[in-house]
């Protein structure tokens, strides 16, 4: 029995609806931090948006798989598309996260953080992943080897992600210990929110770019066809 | 405004313009698209249908 997908305009719509009651959650009701005080509010768009782009690599990476595994070509679009959004939310990290450093610690960026340099070093090697698959005429070689490289730098987001637990430096305070997340009701309900707002904003996003992209190829073909 | 307002608003910014970035290139893409499925309608057009004599 297969679920049937919801329809992207209900999606967009619930996606939209929630990033203003998360904007109003995170301005209105969540309390000002009593330590960094109104710079922390970019906790709220900073965390959701690194795990999305985690999610977005790790879905790029399952893609990958069932291609490997299944030989499905409509995985290697959408694995593609995964990483494509997650390369984009990777620049958004990026940014915010200096942005951010620099409101709280006077520092666009350290070198000495584990936690940032390993975070640029998945973005670069997603980078490299365009660079590898275009340089590949497409059909089934450029899709085994994209998803062979797609799958390789799943490796790097636990590594990521626990870096900010395995290293006790001064960028990265961690705030979800296993006691709990070290905030108020309201600042984690806001959180919490912002997270489901920014996850469902890239699953949009990766549905309207995988019919474009789908689209596309279409056309190509449609074209050679009538052409012939 | 103060400075950490000043750092949030550019942070906050910086999302909304990305994803605004992100749909005027979609918007871009989707002219393309209509231009290109316009020029294939004009080609099949000129085809001949199956069974039809090129000669008329």
């Amino acid at each position: 029995m297969s679920i049937a997908k919801p329809s992207l305009t209900v999606l967009a719509s619930v996606a939209a609806a929630l990033v203003t009651l998360s904007a109003v959650l995170i301005f209105v009701v969540a309390p000002e931090d009593a330590d960094q005080g109104f710079s922390q509010k970019i906790f709220y768009v900073h965390v959701p948006i690194a795990l999305t782009a985690y999610a977005c690599f790790g879905l790029g990476a399952w893609k990958a798989y069932r291609l490997l595994a299944t030989r499905g070509e409509r995985y290697d679009l959408e694995s593609y598309t995964g990483v494509h959004l997650g390369t984009i939310f990777g620049v958004l990290t990026l940014v915010t996260g200096a942005i951010w450093a620099k409101a709280s610690w006077g520092v666009w960026w350290s070198w000495s953080s584990n936690q940032l340099v390993l975070f640029l070093v998945l973005f670069l090697f997603y980078c490299a992943y365009f660079m590898l698959r275009f340089s590949v005429e497409p059909g089934p070689r450029r899709e085994r080897i994209s998803a062979v490289y797609a799958l390789f730098g799943v490796a790097l987001i636990p590594v990521s992600f626990l870096a900010i637990r395995l290293a006790n430096d001064f960028i990265h305070p961690t705030v979800f210990t296993r006691d709990g997340p070290q905030m108020t009701g309201e600042m984690f309900f806001a959180f919490c929110v912002s997270w489901a707002s920014i996850t469902l904003l890239a699953y949009v996003m990766y549905r309207v770019e995988l019919a474009g992209k789908r689209i596309d190829a279409n056309l190509r073909e449609l074209r050679e066809a009538l052409q012939t | 405004m103060s400075s950490g307002e000043k750092y949030v608003a550019a942070a906050y910014g910086v999302f909304v313009v990305v994803v605004l970035v992100w749909v005027a290139i979609l918007a871009a893409k989707l002219s393309r698209l209509e231009r290109e499925t316009g020029e294939l309608a004009g080609l099949a057009r000129a085809r001949p249908a199956v069974g039809e004599h090129a000669d008329g």
